[in-house]
């Protein structure tokens, strides 16, 4: 089965063509983090090639309301180069596994003036054609609650407490009919077993004299 | 007879749309650019009109729940009384049909109440209350006195 799939998949990247060959770029859309915290921005690309030695990964940083980005991390010829003198100095460590076509970014303490857009660009040669993706930072001092989380808790809350009075109410009636049926019919039963005691006594004697042959 | 029936239920169903009316209606805040709370605020600036949705506090989160809270309840207690209406025995109370009327209506007050308290802390002091937070208002006195009336209803025939 696994042999099969294998041959199935090189005959396929043999006679994929050219043309639908271009590098395909993940990363998130829109990432939330509290001020001071650290965040890991992932990017990870897609391309039908093996991943070459020359494979490069880019990031640039555009900030909220600027028209200008700014180049913050480079990863080519097997080494990673960082932000050594704009806004992230000190402050970006690269994560990723280019191997395994990885090439996340850690960004650590962050501050308000990090909103922004993130921009990752990956090549692999000889695939390099390819649109670069970009991920939304947004850096709250407290976490917001998304919205209907707390609407849809407090109806569900209340809708499952009439649920259940409504379950314990029939409950209870039924176990108290039940209750009540069980003392009836122990009740019928007792007076049936008097009735027939009190029916045996006065019977044999009267039995002779009323056989027939 | 049938004449206090037909004002009963209209009534009833004179509350459950005006608390349809203020909660799906985002106009419970506004001012002379923008209305906004519960769902959508919306403006008119120079662009054209424009809607986002609502701040995502757990105040207007919780207003939202208690509206759509006391909808579910008011239709909830029409429905109860049309079924009370032909099982119920001679004499018998509608406290059933009452109790949820009466708790759809503290409902609408609650919410309310607590956006009268909380909004300032999201809404501008130029802004104004608008119909959607008085039509709110309006139908909890209804349901309070619908829910009465059907305590104290007796069935009759």
């Amino acid at each position: 089965m696994l042999t099969f799939l294998a041959l199935a998949s090189v005959v396929l990247l043999g006679i994929v063509p050219e043309r639908s060959q271009a590098i395909v770029i993940y990363t998130g859309w829109e990432r939330h983090a509290l001020v001071g915290s650290d965040i890991r921005l992932s990017c990870s690309f897609f391309s039908w090639r093996w991943t070459s030695e020359d494979v490069t990964f880019s990031w640039t940083y555009r900030p909220d309301g600027s028209r200008d980005s700014i180049s913050i991390f480079h990863y080519t010829g097997g080494a990673a180069y960082v932000d050594n003198k704009g806004p992230f100095r000190d402050r970006l460590e690269f994560v990723g596994n280019p191997g395994r076509r990885d090439g996340s970014i850690l960004l650590k303490n962050l501050e308000f003036a990090d909103n922004g857009t993130f921009t990752c660009d990956a090549k692999n040669p000889p695939d390099i054609v390819g649109r670069p993706s970009s991920v939304r930072l947004l850096v709250f001092e407290k976490v917001p609650i998304q919205a209907g989380v707390i609407t849809g808790a407090i109806i569900g809350v209340v809708l499952g407490l009439l649920v259940l009075i409504v379950v314990i109410y029939y409950l209870m009636r039924f176990l108290v009919a039940r209750r009540v049926f069980s003392l009836s019919v122990s009740k019928h039963g007792k007076k049936k077993k008097e009735g027939s005691q009190q029916r045996q006594g006065p019977a044999p004697p009267a039995d002779p004299s009323k056989i027939k042959v | 007879m049938l004449l206090l029936l037909l004002g009963i239920i209209l009534l009833h169903v004179a509350a459950l749309v005006l608390l349809f009316v203020s909660t799906i209606v985002s106009v419970w805040t506004s001012s002379e650019t923008s209305t906004s709370d519960l769902w959508y605020n919306c403006s008119t600036s120079n662009g054209g009109y424009h809607c986002d949705p609502a701040s995502t506090g757990e105040w207007i989160q919780a207003v939202q729940a208690l509206m759509i809270l006391s909808i579910i309840f008011s239709c909830l207690s029409l429905f109860l009384f049309f079924c009370q209406l032909f099982t119920l025995q001679k004499g018998g109370r509608f406290f059933l049909t009452g109790t949820f009327q009466i708790l759809a209506s503290l409902f609408v007050m609650s919410g309310a109440i607590i956006y009268t308290v909380t909004s300032p802390d999201w809404v501008a002091q130029t802004d104004t209350f608008g119909y959607s937070y008085i039509l709110a208002w309006v139908a909890f006195p209804l349901a309070l006195i619908s829910g009465l009336i059907y305590v104290i209803l007796r069935k009759r025939e």
